[in-house]
């Protein structure tokens, strides 16, 4: 194997695996702050969808990814909104967020199937997704406002006694955690891959979701998670390309399966799960009066 | 300072009459907005409506294919109800059912020159061996592993999806089918009876009845669906009378894998008649839908699933009629699931305008 051929593959990595980063930091701010969204495949796709036609319209790349993340924050304040103040079922909502996402993004997407549009060069995003997981790190770790979000996940009762308003705090992480999905979804449909496709995410959404519970709820170890699924999936794609007597379908199984293997590894130790994630995951807060 | 605003205070007791009324709050409201989602696209609300909800089943063709499509919803939703009221998250019914597919539609393929009677029997129950086996799967992962049964169930719709359309391109392809990706019919012993001549609607409805009323039977009289009840109100309660959480999930599991793996098998032998990718348009993820708009209830659920179906028709019908694109019927879908969710509250808290200091 040559160095180019090396350097190539690594460069896809780091390509295929930025939209996992994105949505990963994004819904580990939601989940540090108690509340589990299970709509990153939605709002991704929604994301990837209005970026795509916005471009396609406009041909601004800044209006393509403002409107997409302008989605991301509409559709995760739908979220907010249910969860946070009608004290619905998280687990529920997230995934009726889904549903509508994918029915919305192919409604929204359907006279823009197979339309060319130029791409746009990934690296910029590439580094400000390392970027970005640095500083959400820093924020939690060393900031006042970050240690203030970690209580209102850990406990919304001390929190809403020590005077911090619960619901207002959750609203932003919820907010932030649709607008970085967008973004994984702009960059998908922008970058990764210039076109529009029914369910162009295949999931990815819900790998961001397996890798927030793999890096145990700390920022840094998204990174970390997010190149093992990127190389899996790449790697596959590599070795179907090179035409092995093996069905592709099984190499397009792996990340799926890696997925599985990884949170069995991490999951197996209770404990660990018990004390890393934010004790007030999926509680509703009712303040009472 | 007098509060105008409502004001949410918390029920005492949750409220039969809003577990009653909640849906249909949910579905007035899903029928309010699409009326504005019509008005905006530039068509006539009542018309559009008309187009989408009525026009479709008023015609015997039209209720058969009703049924056709309501029959797979049902049936999974039913089954996804043996994990709902126990808290297990099963999402991952889609892949269940294409296990459920791959298990039956393999004996169909098999004996595809058989015309005993036996064939069909032997199908079905393949079916929901799939499907079990493959809802199992998450089941033993949560129970031996604390693995998220959210996660594994949907990572292993893709991994069935993968199977099936490798055995479809691969072995499983026909032999005189120029290469399309799809295998060889069943034989006519392997195809669901059609209930009345010239119509769609088949076999699998009566199997589906039958299974919701043995459904009903476990939930209200035996000491299974009281644990299940339990365990979903108060784990602790549940734990303390020391009911085997692990056997509840496996069986919740079992259960709903083997309900989605039936109506797996029920769709391939019943319109399709042999197997290719699309065997199911999101089915498994609709059913969610389905169980919760019919509140995890037998009664509730079959209604549910009527209405579910109609959105699918009258998804075909706008499209057809007033070139909307058909996706417009997921996001009914969803936004019945939301209004439904957020009208939750009634039952659990009451809004009140009392003026306070």
């Amino acid at each position: 194997m040559s160095i180019e051929l090396i350097i190539g593959i690594l460069q896809i990595i780091l390509i295929a695996t930025t939209p996992l980063v994105f949505a990963g930091i994004g819904e580990l701010v939601t989940e540090k702050s108690g509340v589990l969204n299970l709509g990153v495949e939605g709002m991704m796709l929604v994301g990837a969808v209005t970026a795509f036609v916005t471009l396609v319209i406009t041909g601004s790349y800044f209006l393509a990814f403002f409107i997409s993340i302008f989605s991301g924050v509409v559709m995760s304040g739908l979220f907010a909104i249910l969860v946070l103040f009608l004290m619905s079922n998280q687990i529920a909502t997230g995934l009726a967020l889904t549903i509508f996402g994918i029915g919305l993004s192919s409604m929204l997407g359907k006279e823009y199937i197979g339309t060319p549009i130029d791409g746009l060069s990934p690296w910029f995003f590439v580094i400000f997704s390392f970027v970005i997981v640095f500083i959400i790190s820093y924020f939690f770790y060393k900031t006042k406002a970050g240690l203030i979000l970690r209580a209102v996940g850990e406990s919304h009762n001390s929190a809403h006694a020590l005077g911090y308003s619960v619901v207002k705090i959750r609203f932003l992480s919820i907010l932030f955690g649709g607008s970085m999905c967008a973004l994984a979804g702009s960059y998908i449909s922008i970058c990764y891959a210039p076109m529009w496709q029914e369910g162009m995410t295949a999931g990815r959404g819900w790998i961001a979701l397996a890798l927030v519970v793999f890096a145990t709820w700390k920022p840094e170890r998204v990174l970390i998670g997010a190149y093992i699924f990127g190389g899996v999936t790449i790697l596959q794609m590599n070795l179907q390309a090179l035409g092995l007597r093996f069905p592709g379908q099984f190499f397009s199984m792996a990340p799926y399966l890696a997925t599985i293997v990884v949170l069995v590894l991490i999951s197996s130790n209770k404990l660990r799960i018990k004390l890393s994630a934010p004790a007030s995951l999926t509680i509703p807060f009712y303040k009472g009066r | 300072m007098i509060n105008f605003l409502p004001m949410i205070v918390s029920r005492s007791q949750t409220s039969n009459i809003m577990n009653f009324f909640v849906p249909i709050i949910a579905i007035i409201l899903t029928l309010v907005t699409g009326s504005v989602i019509f008005l905006l696209l530039g068509f006539d609300p009542f018309y559009a409506l008309y187009t989408f909800f009525i026009s479709p089943i008023s015609s015997s063709y039209g209720v058969s294919e009703l049924l056709v499509k309501a029959t797979p919803l049902a049936l999974i939703a039913i089954g996804l109800a043996f994990c709902f009221k126990n808290n297990i998250y099963n999402i991952g019914a889609e892949g269940q059912l294409t296990m459920g597919a791959i298990f039956g539609g393999g004996i169909g393929i098999l004996f595809h020159d058989t015309s005993a009677f036996w064939l069909l029997p032997v199908m079905i129950f393949a079916g929901a061996l799939g499907g079990a086996l493959w809802g199992l799967i998450p089941a033993l992962l949560k129970t031996k592993f604390n693995t998220n049964e959210i996660l594994t169930s949907l990572m292993l719709v893709y991994v069935a999806l993968f199977i099936l359309d490798f055995l479809v391109v691969g072995p499983w392809k026909d032999p005189n089918g120029f290469s399309f990706p799809k295998s060889r019919a069943f034989s006519e012993s392997g195809r669901m009876p059609l209930l009345f001549e010239g119509l769609r609607v088949h076999f699998g409805l009566i199997i589906t009845l039958f299974l919701i009323f043995i459904s009903w039977f476990v939930f209200s009289k035996t000491m299974f669906g009281f644990q299940l009840k339990v365990s979903g109100f108060s784990p602790k309660a549940a734990r303390y009378a020391g009911f085997n959480q692990t056997t509840l999930i496996f069986l919740a599991f079992g259960i709903c894998g083997a309900f989605a793996g039936i109506a797996g098998l029920s769709e391939v032998s019943g319109p399709i008649g042999l197997l290719y990718r699309d065997i199911s348009p999101n089915y498994g993820f609709t059913a969610i839908i389905v169980a919760f708009l019919g509140r995890l209830h037998p009664v509730g659920i079959i209604f549910a699933s009527l209405i579910i179906a109609l959105t699918y028709l009258g998804a075909e019908d706008a499209q057809l009629f007033l070139q909307i694109p058909s996706a417009v019927g997921f996001i009914f879908q969803g936004l019945v699931l939301f209004y439904l969710l957020g009208a939750e509250l009634l039952i659990n808290y009451k809004l009140t305008f009392k003026k306070t200091l």
